[in-house]
């Protein structure tokens, strides 16, 4: 792969006199300055297709006077860095042309910036519907522009009822059966409209963000430390991963060095949440295919781990630990000695359990073959996690562009090529194990010292990433004078992975659906933002 | 005999001995900040600066917790030289004052009660440790409550979340189709506050919002035990908490974005 010196000269070269180059060593980055017109699509599709670049995000920023649109995507071989496409445009000019049809992984980073932003992206298919549900609000509600009045919002929406979702369907005979957003045992709001001629399920597509929060906008104008409790908490099941992504924007933005100790203890408390987060999926696996003690088994184990957490950290799901410039407390070597010897022990007890699974022909019989989805439709939708890496893409942020104490550990990065979700429970299962060989190799790693520095916060812009739980995430933030949260972006992984579920949901038995939706294991809270 | 059910009998009896006795294991509960402290002025007034939801007041001289609004942050043991007391436990719950259990009706519930589960938008941890309650550690059907997906059989309504505002008419739906008499149960700072995130342009500030609520549980998330004190609570079989409880209904003003300044 090319040095981004050598991205930047090439650019400059291929559109001369409209593409800007220029690299920023420390991130590193090569930013790509783009005016609006056809070149953009035609610098993504050579990023993408050409450089194998992959796209990270969107993030749109309304300034003063212009629109500022930045498009991120990282290497995933070689040398780490970052590639990002920026075009500015006046206020008033409210359409951007879209890099949908060339990178599909961007389709919903747009629709959600329309449906947002007010700004129409030229060729994209506008499909209406999204973050703001088209039977409560007008189309014209533009929350995140900054001369929107919450107080106009606030006003009682009256629903529309004459709102039907759309449909894709149109055989005859065809009929839809939405399913939500409220519907069995204790599951997180979505609704989800299956489409189906009779006893098969032909398609069966999500209607999320019944959980929007908005927590980009109710971000605005806070100061760090309470921009920092939205991070934490909009999806807490990864609560430390997205605060450790929001931490270290906050860190590059203010240049402060992480204390070595910190970053090791990072990785402990990032991998002890990765084991805890991947055990809780096995355990929805084993429940939806009916296999109650094993599922019992499973979540006894999960229950084990948030002890630990707890008993660790002071609490189950590791809120209050990261901030900006390390951590709020230091473990002593012996704490985390006690937790690392405590999550060996649940992972023997996993294995045990995933000795008997595979054995169980009547469970691996219900995973084998359901909710397929290929390399190639994983590498088009961009997919990211354990799903991506159970249908063969690669791809892992811990390794592929190393944060926290990463590049000093070795691990693997399992995969598997079926795609479907048994690869997808061989993965978590090997993920699993993986996170408690790197939690043993913290203790070797230990140096003694501080595990935070102080912050002093300054303006500017940064992007945090991790490899959270379910896959890549992205904390953008853009802080002006004293701190002011001015622009918080957050892509989060189950918001790129939703956008493909729609693929492993074509032609199966109704019964498979509850199997689906656990093999991919996704929140909605962390879609929803 | 399946090798599954031996396997589920070799892990003998683990389930909590709760209500019956206290659970003394680890890491069941993060505890919370204690409450009605004897503080100086000086670091009552530093606690109440570091709060970020406005949790901490000053009042005569003692720093008062209001635990619907605790989110768990620990600035106020982890953030400063004065810190507060933490203490553990978990028998969090109260009655909403026009709220009401279980025991205002002795004839018309059965003795097993059915919850319906309502995530009104929660960051997913509330609901995590609801679902936590069916593991073998907790184990609440061995106490007579289980969860339905239905409304009309369920006599208690568990609501997770700030109530965001596309989940409101679907909240509302749900309690109309439920018959009377029924208990709602309102768990976690966001469900009872409106938490971090509301309230706001998008979000109330809590279920009390939009229909009334009988117990508040509070934390961020309120661990099992926590969840399980408010269910016996609603139930009659537990006192609630010694610390003064919300209201039923919310007033109809509704303040602007919950951390702002
Ligand atoms: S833990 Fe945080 S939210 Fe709770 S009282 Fe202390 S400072 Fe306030």
């Amino acid at each position: 792969m090319a040095t981004l010196a050598e991205l930047a000269m090439q650019a400059e070269q291929k559109w001369p006199g409209q593409v800007q180059a220029w690299v920023d060593r420390r991130s590193p980055l090569c930013e790509l300055r783009c005016p609006p017109s056809e070149v953009l699509p035609e610098v993504v599709r050579w990023v993408v297709v050409d450089l194998g670049y992959r796209f990270a995000g969107l993030i749109v920023e309304q300034e003063t006077e212009a629109w500022d649109l930045r498009y991120l995507f990282y290497s995933i071989h070689g040398t780490p860095g970052w590639a990002r496409l920026r075009i500015r445009q006046p206020l008033e000019m409210r359409s951007v042309p879209s890099i949908s049809p060339q990178v599909h992984a961007a389709d919903w980073h747009e629709r959600e910036a329309e449906d947002l932003f007010g700004i129409t992206f030229e060729g994209h298919p506008r499909l209406g519907d999204f973050v703001l549900h088209d039977d409560l609000w007008q189309e014209e509600v533009a929350p995140m522009r900054r001369d929107f009045d919450e107080r106009i919002a606030i006003v009682e929406r009256n629903p529309d009822l004459k709102w039907r979702p759309r449909r894709i369907v149109k055989d005859p005979g065809a009929f839809a059966m939405p399913v939500g957003p409220i519907y069995s045992g204790v599951t997180e709001s979505a609704l989800f409209l299956l489409e189906t001629v009779g006893e098969d399920v032909i398609r069966a597509f999500p209607r999320l963000f019944y959980k929007y929060r908005a927590i980009e906008k109710i971000a605005e104008g806070r100061k760090v430390e309470e921009c920092l409790l939205l991070a934490e908490r909009f999806a807490a099941t990864t609560a430390f991963a997205h605060a450790l992504a929001f931490s270290q924007a906050i860190e590059t933005i203010c240049r402060v060095k992480v204390p070595p100790r910190a970053q090791t203890l990072r990785v402990l408390a990032a991998e002890l949440e990765r084991f805890r987060h991947h055990v809780g999926v096995i355990h929805e696996i084993c429940e939806s295919t009916g296999l109650s003690v094993a599922a019992s088994q499973a979540s006894i184990l999960e229950e084990d781990l948030l002890r630990v957490s707890c008993d660790l950290a002071g609490h189950r799901y590791l809120f209050g630990l990261a901030i900006p410039g390390g951590l709020t407390r230091n473990f002593t070597d012996a704490a985390c000695g006690g937790a690392i010897e405590a999550a060996v022990l649940v992972l023997r007890k996993l294995h045990e359990l995933e000795d008997g699974l595979r054995y169980s022909s009547s469970f691996l019989d219900r995973l084998e073959g359901v909710g397929i989805i290929s390399g190639d439709e994983a590498r088009e939708f961009g997919l990211v996690g354990p799903i991506a890496r159970a249908s063969g893409l690669e791809g892992d942020l811990r390794k592929a562009q190393p944060y926290a104490g990463y590049q000093h550990f070795a691990f693997d990065a399992p995969l598997e090529i079926e795609g479907d979700g048994f690869a997808r429970l061989r993965v978590l299962l090997a993920e699993a194990a993986e996170s408690v060989r790197i939690m043993q190799e913290v203790s070797g790693r230990l140096e003694a010292g501080e595990v935070s520095v102080p912050v002093s916060p300054m303006p500017g812009r940064a992007f945090g990433w991790v490899e959270a739980p379910r896959g890549a995430a992205f904390h953008g933030v853009h802080l002006g004078g004293g701190g002011i949260v001015q622009r918080y972006r957050v892509i989060a992984p189950s918001f790129v992975n939703w956008h493909g579920f729609h693929l492993a949901a074509e032609d199966f038995a109704f019964q498979d659906f509850p199997i689906i939706l656990a093999t991919f294991g996704l929140s909605v809270a962390e879609n929803d933002r | 005999m399946s090798p599954w059910v031996l396997n589920g009998l070799r892990r003998g009896v683990i389930t909590t001995s709760y209500p019956a006795h206290q659970e003394a294991a680890k890491g069941v509960s993060p505890g919370l900040p204690a409450s009605l402290v004897p503080v100086t002025e000086e670091a009552g007034r530093v606690l109440e600066a570091l709060c970020p939801t406005g949790a901490i007041s000053l009042e005569r001289g003692e720093a008062r917790v209001d635990y619907r609004r605790c989110i768990h942050c620990f600035r106020c043991c982890r953030g400063t030289d004065l810190p507060l007391d933490w203490k553990p436990g978990y028998e969090w719950a109260t009655l909403t004052t026009g709220g009401l259990s279980a025991a205002a009706w002795p004839k018309a519930f059965h003795k097993s009660m059915h919850i319906l589960v309502v995530d009104a938008g929660d960051c997913g941890a509330c609901l995590n440790e609801v679902k936590q309650l069916s593991n073998p550690y907790y184990n609440i059907h061995r106490l007579g409550f289980f969860i339905t997906p239905t409304p009309r059989k369920a006599d208690i309504l568990l609501v997770v979340g700030p109530v965001t505002d596309h989940m409101r008419l679907p909240l509302q739906a749900a309690y109309d189709a439920m018959p009377t008499p029924k208990l709602v149960m309102a768990v976690g700072a966001c469900a009872l506050s409106g938490g971090v995130f509301g309230p706001s342009f998008v979000a109330r500030g809590g279920v009390k919002d939009v229909i009334p609520v009988d117990v508040e549980v509070p934390g961020f998330p309120p661990p099992p035990l926590a969840i399980l004190h408010g269910l016996l609570v609603a139930t009659g079989r537990k006192p609630p908490a010694p610390w003064q409880a919300g209201t039923a209904v919310a007033g109809s003003t509704r303040p602007s974005s919950a951390l702002a300044g």
